[in-house]
Parts: structure tokens; C-alpha cells; sequence
């Protein structure tokens, strides 16, 4: 047994490693999140709760190719008061559970909030960052830096838990967002969200193939551009990142940690390596560790910046 | 593997009953019964289905018409193409010497059709709502047929059949897949007998390879871990028999 500890604090919650499931992946049910934290995930966080139920687009929904998965799955959830009931008797599960939360309107945001109050969440996120559902995200203008400030601060009048506000990697500006999140009170940036959106055609089909055409674009193709998006947040803001895209090995994991991350989301990961991505990624980075002379995983943080 | 539809050619179509049909196409598929293809038609829709022919390079699927997807399945004809993707899950586990026993309860006899193929000493059990439903009457003249309404063969349930035939004799298997209720009551009427026993369940489903968490039943995901389990594995799922999950995520009681 290795004396390395991987375990990390990100906004005063405990985790015993920096793996985090990342919202959209397998967050469907309290029962598959437990899964999840019992093959290794150090955090889970829901598939994201609007306030009235959706079904979300048709399918295909969720296709790969060579460089990731490619998906508009839509935002399909039950809605906040069937969400509060299915992730009710949180403790069942052994690792902090992190709410997704969206909205069309800051108000709307509000209200899942308040829905979810009495729950056992550890902390909010919201996506402010989709690039494929009408209605939400980048497609209602909610990555500007006036919209992130307006909805972070509604929602922080409202609840005194941790708020990880999620952000896109098309918006150049993208430290200027994570200002204006972390001056409205967030607690931490997750970066980033899928990219794109893009396309993939059946050129035999001679049709889009996903049923929304288009969807956001995930995996080994967004890594670099989360790694770099995550190196620029790590000099603009004061609070942690939760970094994300494209992350299925330890040695990713570490690297995202160097550019900056305290934690590491895992979405695609589970479509390259199983459901127990988790366990391997922090055996990798352990293994690594050892052979490179490194005891504290927190000493990593930052490493790679000048 | 990138998960992608490929599109392939109808060959030939066979009328099963009165609102089945089988599209059959030209595809080498790696495929064990009770695995799935994720069948697309652009523009439309993608759902699941069993494989329920599979002879060398051609493949068919069998589609009980029940919304517009189905519907536009039945409208397909010799020469249009469809998308495949798969297969995808966890099959029957086979063993070809022992004697076993299937029990179809409407179009989930579909996802039978091409396990009893591959076994040689097999009792087949089909259930149907009425007469005009029942399937592969031709394929499998050996088939004990059961009708709710007594219109041909035994009066009453599969599961009234099964117990009645296992007051004279026994299997080393069973395996089922239908309504989940009747697949519920075969497997606790073998685990009352002892007898080994499978069930292919059904879910709605998005990605097919264990990502997006739709098809969720109790932390198994139904299209990777399943859509066969075993009666053991069933029994630590407490949603078997009870519960589905709508497209939304909600849960509903079955």
C-alpha cells in the first residue's frame, strides 16, 4: 500500500481523491452515482435539474469518433420536485454529491435551488456554458460576464453552499467570466464544458447524425484546450478550478492539476475506460508520483506555471 | 470502437403476425443472442433492438409496430437503408448440451428467436394477447403457444404454462424475455424450483454504451451490464418487476 494521500480540499469539502464524476455522465440516478463513488470517484455530481421536467432531443443523442464523443443529449432530467425525491437519503452514498443546476432565467435557477434545500448536496454547479439545448447556456446568453454575474448572484442569496460555476471553452474572454463569477460570490470555477458545438455526417446517410445536428464536442479533442483554458483561470482568479475535458488517465489528471486544477472532472473518461476510470486514474497518478519523487498531491497545483 | 451508425440496405422483409414485420439487411454483425443494435433512421429516431435472425452476412430485425418510429419501420421497403450500430450488452449465457426452456411473452420472443437456434435440446414457450399476434409459428413448429384469450393454444399466461409443465419435468435453464411483470413471475417461480434462469430486460435508451445513465435499473445499467442478467443478479435489483424510468428520469412504478 502506497503512503501517498491524494485526497484534496476544494472549498472546505473534503475529498479523498481529485476525481470528480463530471455532470452529464451516468448523474441520472441516486443509485448509479453511488455506483460511481464505489469504483473510486472522490466526487459525484448529478446529470443537470431544471425546474420543470424534459425529455430532452431525440435520438442519437450521444455518438464517438476518433478524437471523443460528440453528444446533445438535451438536458432530459424529471424536474426539481421528482429530482429532490430520486436524490433525496443523499448519505447512502460515501463521497460529497454536487448538484447541477440550470435555468432559462436566474429566477428559474433560483428555484431549483430552493427545490433542492432539503437535500444533502455538498454544492451547486451550474452550467452557464451548454452549447447545444434552446433555451439554456451559451444559446441564452448566459456565458457573458453580465448574465454569469446576474444568475451566480441570485443563486448566492439563496443558499450558503459552495457554487462552482461551469464555463465554456469557445468564449475567449473566458477570465473575464470567471471574474465576474467569482465577484458575484462563486466558490469555484469548473472549466470547462464541451466545445463546439460540432458536427458529425453519415456521408452515406447524407445526414447529420445526431437528431439535433449538432452537439458538444468532448474527450481527447478537448484536452488542450481545457489544459490551457484552466492554466489561464489559475493566474485570473483567486478561487479553485475543477478541471475538465478530456481527462482518462492519471497522467492527464496530473496534468490538468499542473495548469492549475485543485480537481479533476471525468465525464468521457468512462466511454474510454469503464465505470471504474476513477480507481485507475488515481492509481496512475499515484504510480506517477511515486516515480517522480512527489508525496503531496497538493504541491502539484500550479507546478507548470512560471 | 467509434460508436457510429453505418447504413445498411434492407433485403428482404418477412410478415411475422398481424403488426410485426421483419427488415432484413446484409451485415456481418459479432453478435451473441440477446445483444442489441442501436437501429437510426435519419432525421428521425434511434431505438434498440434485438437481433432475431442472424444467418452468415445477413442479419433481421423484428419490429412490433407500436409508435412512429415502428411506424416508419413498417413503411421501410426492399432496397431502403437503415442505420445499425452494435451490437451492444451482455448476451445469454449458452450452454448447447443441456436442456432449457424460453418463455416469449409477446415481441420479446425476438430476442429469443436467435438463442433457440443456437441450442439443440430446447422447449420453447411463446405467449400472446390473441392469435393473430403470435410469431415465428413457421420458424418454430415445436413452439407451446399460450393466448390470453384462448384463441389458440393454451388459455392463460406463459407463467401458468411453465408452472404447469414443471409438475412433469425440468430444465437445467430457463430464459425469458417479455413484459416485465411476466419475466418477474418466471423468475421467481425458477428460483422456487431451482432452476437456472436469465431475462433480457428492456429500458429507454440513449447511448447504448454506458454513458449517459438513462437505462438505469437499480446501478445496473441495462445496456452495458445487461440486457441479460442472471436470476442472481436480479435479485439485488430491486427496479426489476417494479420500476421504469421515463425519458425525463423520472421514475414510474410499473
Amino acid at each position: 500500500m502506497s503512503s501517498i494521500d491524494l485526497s484534496v480540499h476544494l472549498c472546505n469539502i473534503r475529498l479523498s481523491n481529485p476525481t470528480i464524476l463530471a455532470s452529464g455522465i451516468l448523474g441520472t440516478t441516486r443509485a448509479l452515482l453511488k455506483r460511481v463513488a464505489e469504483s473510486g470517484a472522490g466526487a459525484v455530481t448529478t446529470k443537470s435539474i431544471s425546474n420543470e421536467p424534459r425529455e430532452g432531443h431525440k435520438n442519437p443523442t450521444v455518438i464517438t469518433f476518433d478524437g471523443g464523443m460528440l453528444n446533445a443529449v438535451g438536458y432530459s432530467n424529471p424536474g426539481v420536485d421528482a429530482a429532490a425525491r430520486e436524490f433525496s437519503n443523499l448519505q447512502v452514498i460515501n463521497v460529497p454529491v454536487i448538484a447541477s443546476v440550470i435555468g432559462t432565467q436566474k429566477e428559474d435557477f433560483a428555484r431549483v435551488v430552493d427545490g433542492l434545500s432539503d437535500t444533502n448536496f455538498s454544492a451547486i454547479e451550474i452550467p452557464l456554458s451548454c452549447p447545444h439545448t434552446p433555451g439554456f447556456g451559451l444559446l441564452a446568453g448566459q456565458g457573458t460576464p453580465e448574465a454569469t454575474f446576474a444568475i451566480t448572484s441570485e443563486i448566492r442569496k439563496i443558499t450558503k453552499l459552495p457554487i462552482f460555476v461551469k464555463l465554456s471553452p469557445n468564449i475567449p474572454e473566458i477570465c473575464t467570466v470567471a471574474k465576474a463569477a467569482e465577484d458575484a460570490g462563486a466558490d469555484a470555477i469548473t472549466a470547462v464544458n464541451s466545445m463546439g458545438p460540432g458536427m458529425i455526417i453519415n456521408i452515406e446517410a447524407q445526414k447529420p447524425i445526431l437528431h439535433f445536428k449538432v452537439g458538444g464536442v468532448t474527450g481527447d479533442a478537448l484536452r488542450p484546450i481545457a489544459i490551457r483554458c484552466v492554466y489561464d483561470l489559475y493566474k485570473a482568479v483567486n478561487i479553485p478550478i475543477i478541471g475538465v475535458g478530456g481527462v482518462s488517465t492519471g497522467r492527464h489528471s496530473i496534468e490538468m492539476m499542473m495548469a492549475g486544477a485543485s480537481a479533476v472532472g471525468i465525464g468521457t473518461g468512462v466511454y474510454y475506460r469503464g465505470i471504474d476510470v476513477f480507481k485507475k486514474v488515481c492509481e496512475e497518478m499515484v504510480q506517477w508520483m511515486e516515480e517522480n519523487n512527489f508525496d503531496n498531491i497538493n504541491s502539484i497545483i500550479g507546478i507548470a506555471h512560471d | 470502437m467509434i460508436e457510429q451508425p453505418r447504413i445498411v440496405k434492407i433485403c428482404d422483409i418477412l410478415e411475422e403476425s398481424a403488426n410485426v414485420r421483419t427488415l432484413f439487411f446484409k451485415r456481418i454483425l459479432d453478435f451473441m443472442p440477446g445483444q442489441f443494435v442501436m437501429v437510426w433512421i435519419p432525421l428521425l429516431d434511434e431505438k434498440p433492438f434485438t437481433i432475431s435472425y442472424m444467418q452468415k452476412d445477413i442479419a433481421g430485425i423484428s419490429v412490433l409496430k407500436r409508435g412512429i418510429f415502428t411506424q416508419a419501420l413498417h413503411a421501410k421497403k426492399i432496397g431502403d437503408s437503415i442505420g445499425i450500430r452494435g451490437p451492444y450488452g451482455k448476451g445469454f449465457h449458452t450452454q448447447t448440451k443441456l436442456n432449457a426452456c424460453v418463455v416469449g411473452g409477446g415481441i420479446g420472443m425476438a430476442s429469443l428467436a436467435t438463442l433457440v437456434d443456437a441450442l439443440s435440446d430446447i422447449t420453447i414457450i411463446q405467449g400472446a394477447r390473441t392469435s393473430s399476434e403470435i410469431i415465428y409459428k413457421t420458424r418454430f413448429p415445436e413452439m407451446k403457444l399460450c393466448t390470453d384469450d384462448g384463441s389458440f393454444g393454451f388459455k392463460g399466461t406463459t407463467v401458468d404454462f411453465l408452472r404447469e409443465l414443471l409438475n412433469t419435468r425440468t430444465f437445467h435453464k430457463v430464459y425469458t424475455c417479455g413484459p416485465e411483470k411476466m419475466m418477474y413471475q418466471v423468475v421467481e417461480l425458477c428460483k422456487n424450483r431451482g432452476i437456472d434462469c436469465e431475462a433480457s430486460l428492456d429500458r429507454y435508451m440513449k447511448c447504448g454504451f454506458g454513458v449517459c445513465g438513462q437505462c438505469d435499473c437499480s446501478g445496473q445499467r441495462v445496456c452495458i451490464e445487461g440486457p441479460v442478467f442472471t436470476a442472481t443478479e436480479l435479485s439485488r435489483m430491486e427496479d426489476f418487476g417494479r420500476i421504469h424510468i421515463l425519458k425525463t428520469g423520472e421514475r414510474i412504478t410499473i
